[in-house]
């Protein structure tokens, strides 16, 4: 297993080079320059130029290239051309409240989901199945906007129990109380979970159901098992691979999702600095966060690929 | 039984631990402000981002201020002198002036801050041209020796809009104008907290107790500014929906820029007002490409101008009839230097008169190519009506859609509209920032130098030149009507209607200052 992560860790180098590059061109051949944003609206075609040469963007994209790379070597993100700030500052700025929205909707999501598709499973056909899978659609069909603006609706504006907007860091020098830091995130990990509620329920229910079909589940109830262990030692148990592949690739598909709940719910997470990065041709918060993503996803993939060995002792790497 | 009594404990504790949260907004030393756009930079000369010029109006003072009916007031300065050559302008600074480090103003500060001004803001860059050099005889005075006499020095000393000339630490504004200031410390009548900005979130500032008000009145930007807070958050709220329902539920107490679809149900909401702090407003307008067929002919473009009026532009972006008006001046309707005597162009959309027009210049149905900003929700609705009025008349029209980013890029570039220039986009700006004739970017006709569309009008330049001399309003007047005259016959820009964005705040709060289109929170109170 060792030599497995090993091999992994080793394999992410290439990736990355390649997602750096191809992003690198992606950003400098496509079309706005951040100059001209910077710049204003009132410049002149010199104003912009002048900022250009400042910023290094006159250099050929080959050359910028191998500067902006061999900084990322020495852990140097570069600054970005808007915040005066360094992009590795940045990111940690905005990372808390990325982090604890996505892993506070997974968690929310699985809690609630696995559950659920495992009873409706059980009971196929029955209500409760009926009442997940009409939720399903709708979790697949409504947009997260309206989930989070109906939420907002009626806990935040009717009963006044929860706040509209904001954030509030769990860390730092002016940190809130748990209790005030999940107030503010209670509205958004719902508005979140909905579709990953959905998503987990609906294949934990179908791999469930598949499981309950087995000659082992048969067996077991021969041996006068109980029901619930047989649903949860034997059946969950066994359907638990598509159920953490699916849960993994709805982690790289909640980078998607953070975006439009963080400007829903004024949350200064990560996904809004990608949007004012992509909007203001800000490159270097743009290149950092490709590549922190990029991260994100191999590491996520490598943690699945190892809960395989642990759910099926079948798997061998 | 027993459940149903669990679940009514279980909501009345969770309502008990929640509690209203308007009640976080009832403190009334605290405001909360949504300002129109995320702050991200904070150096108000580096850039001309209008919330940058907000936030410096927060921390920083200005020598000068432009009061509500638009007169130039001492601000910073106690009192000023002219000799008798109109050569040498002594100023004399207010006694006790401090920095929020608690170093005192001085003339050296002064003059640090007027070069790095200068050396950025188009209005700076003229009045740079008339100045020999600068004196500072004693740390409360200094001069401004000229090459020759100017009318312009108070107008750009009290200049409203970007670039303003704020004040600040000889050793901050060292900083060359093309690199970013690191530290933000001015004399004005808030302290930003630099230890509280989270980009993109937050920016806090607290009162300054040892701030030097004036003793007069506030009255547009000049006079006294009374400070009723001990601390104003700005927080950054992007998505307009939000906007409202936090201002609804008290979370925050004033949202510069509601979207004008709202603005009736904010009228209607209860604990909700609608204010306007900005008479004077926005207007649109469209801009040629002078450089490229088929606008690089005056006859095309003055025809385009009689096709596109103003009416259609209000009613399609603005959609609330109150909020718009037709002004056919180039100089916002309402400001010092606005004329509607404007010849042909009445600002009422002609078609057939503009085709016969277009037919008379020759048109070879060259396509217009326009560009549309998707992105931008205050801009995205006018070139889609540019383009049906263009086309009404006989234009044949091109409008690709990209974002603002791309815009502006492309439109920086003089190549032919196939080789990825363009022919014509259209903006909107404050009234504060083309109520001048020397800092209207439309008005910069020094060809290729110049102004996106790069129009080559030396006669412009020559009138712009005389009223950066003439010494008189009426004389000022005189010439930028001349402008104005040769604006029109040359089609530099289309004005396409002026409009009024207003505010919508909290029931309690009350002492909104009328400006030009700046949000100041001095003399803004919640009761």
């Amino acid at each position: 297993m060792f030599q497995f992560v090993l091999r992994r860790l080793l394999a992410v180098l290439p990736v990355l080079l390649v997602v750096s590059l191809v992003v690198f061109l992606i950003l400098r051949l496509a079309p706005g320059d951040p100059a001209a944003v910077i710049a204003g609206n009132s410049a002149t075609n010199d104003e912009i130029n002048r900022i250009r040469e400042q910023l290094g963007l006159d250099r050929s994209i080959l050359s910028q290239y191998l500067i902006w790379i061999g900084r990322v070597f020495q852990g140097d993100l570069g600054y970005s051309y808007y915040l005066s700030k360094p992009v590795t500052e940045l990111i940690g700025q905005r990372i808390e409240p990325t982090l604890a929205l996505a892993v506070g909707t997974l968690l929310l999501a699985m809690a609630v989901a696995i559950p659920l598709g495992t009873i409706a499973a059980w009971r196929m056909g029955g209500w409760l199945d009926k009442i997940l899978s009409g939720f399903s659609v709708a979790g697949f069909s409504v947009p997260v906007f309206v989930i989070g603006y109906l939420l907002i609706y009626l806990f935040a504006i009717r009963l006044e129990w929860l706040p509209v907007q904001g954030y509030k860091a769990l860390m730092g020098p002016k940190a809130a109380s748990l209790w005030d830091w999940m107030r503010q995130l209670i509205l958004p990990w719902m508005t979140l979970a909905m579709i990953y509620v959905a998503l987990i329920a609906r294949v934990t229910r179908a791999s469930v159901s598949e499981a309950l079909t087995e000659d082992y589940i048969r067996t077991a109830r021969a041996k006068g098992l109980t029901e619930r262990v047989v649903l949860l030692r034997h059946a969950l148990s066994n359907a638990a691979v598509p159920i953490v592949t699916v849960i993994g690739i709805g982690v790289a598909l909640l980078i998607g999702g953070v975006v439009v709940t963080e400007t829903v719910y004024a949350i200064p997470g990560l996904g809004m600095l990608t949007v004012d990065a992509v909007l203001n041709r800000d490159f270097p918060v743009i290149q950092g966060l490709v590549l922190l993503f990029s991260c994100a996803y191999v590491f996520i993939n490598l943690l699945v690929d190892l809960s395989y060995l642990f759910l099926d002792p079948r798997i061998r790497y | 039984m027993k459940r149903r009594v669990l679940l009514a404990a279980t909501g009345l504790l969770g309502m008990s631990l929640m509690g209203p949260v308007a009640v976080q907004a009832q403190d009334n030393k605290v405001f909360r402000f949504v300002p129109h756009a995320n702050l991200a930079v904070l150096d108000p000369i580096w850039t001309t981002a209008y919330v940058t010029r907000n936030h410096a109006y927060m921390i920083y003072d200005t020598l000068f201020s432009e009061d509500a009916q638009g007169n130039i007031k001492p601000q910073m300065v106690d009192t000023y002198t002219n000799s008798p050559d109109r050569k040498t302008w002594t100023f004399k600074l207010r006694n006790g002036l401090e920095f929020h480090d608690g170093k005192p103003v001085t003339s050296e500060d002064v003059v640090a801050s007027l070069k790095r001004w200068a050396s950025r803001d188009a209005m700076g860059g003229i009045l740079n041209t008339f100045i020999d050099r600068y004196e500072t005889p004693d740390a409360n005075t200094f001069r401004l020796i000229l090459k020759e006499p100017s009318g312009i020095v108070i107008d750009a000393l009290g200049k409203a809009s970007s670039n303003v000339p704020f004040i600040m630490p000889a050793r901050i504004a060292a900083t060359p104008g093309a690199e970013q200031i690191k530290e933000h410390i001015g004399s004005g009548p808030f302290i930003f907290k630099a230890d509280e900005f989270k980009p993109g979130a937050l920016a806090v500032y607290t009162r300054n107790a040892k701030y030097k008000s004036r003793t007069e009145a506030p009255n547009g930007m000049a006079g006294g500014r009374p400070v009723n807070f001990d601390r104003v958050e700005w927080v950054i709220i992007r998505d307009p929906q939000t906007q409202f329902n936090a201002l609804k539920a008290g979370e925050v107490d004033m949202v510069e820029q509601p979207s004008f679809e709202q603005y009736e149900t904010l009228k209607k909401t209860e604990g909700v007002k609608v204010e306007d702090f900005a008479p004077a407003g926005l207007q649109f307008i469209m801009r040629f490409n002078h450089l490229h067929k088929p606008f690089d002919n005056p006859k095309i473009r003055q025809a385009a101008m009689v096709a596109m009026g103003q009416q259609a532009y209000i009613n399609t972006q603005i959609g609330v009839p109150e909020l718009g008006k037709l002004c056919r001046s180039i100089f916002p309707c309402g400001t010092i230097y606005a004329d509607e005597n404007t010849g042909y162009f009445t600002g009422i959309a002609n078609p057939a008169k503009a085709r016969e027009m277009l037919k008379e210049a020759g048109y070879d149905n060259t396509p217009v190519l326009l560009m549309r900003p998707t992105d931008l929700a205050s801009i995205a609705k006018i070139p889609l009506v540019a383009k049906q009025q263009l086309e009404a008349a006989g234009f044949k029209v091109d409008m690709q859609q990209m974002d603002w980013a791309s815009l502006v890029a492309r439109r920086a570039k003089k190549d032919a509209p196939a080789a990825g220039g363009w022919n014509a986009f259209l903006t909107a700006w404050t009234a504060g920032d083309i109520s001048n004739p020397l800092a209207m970017a439309m008005l910069n006709a020094k060809g290729e130098a110049g102004w996106f569309g790069w129009q080559n009008e030396p006669r412009i330049e020559t009138l712009k030149a005389s009223f950066a001399r003439a010494a008189t309003t009426e004389e000022k007047k005189k010439l930028a009507s001349q402008i104005q005259a040769v604006a029109m016959e040359t089609a530099t820009h289309a004005p396409l209607g002026q409009y009024r964005s207003p505010t919508a705040v909290r029931s309690n709060v009350s002492g909104m200052i009328q400006t030009p289109g700046i949000p100041v929170m001095w003399s803004v109170k919640k009761n």
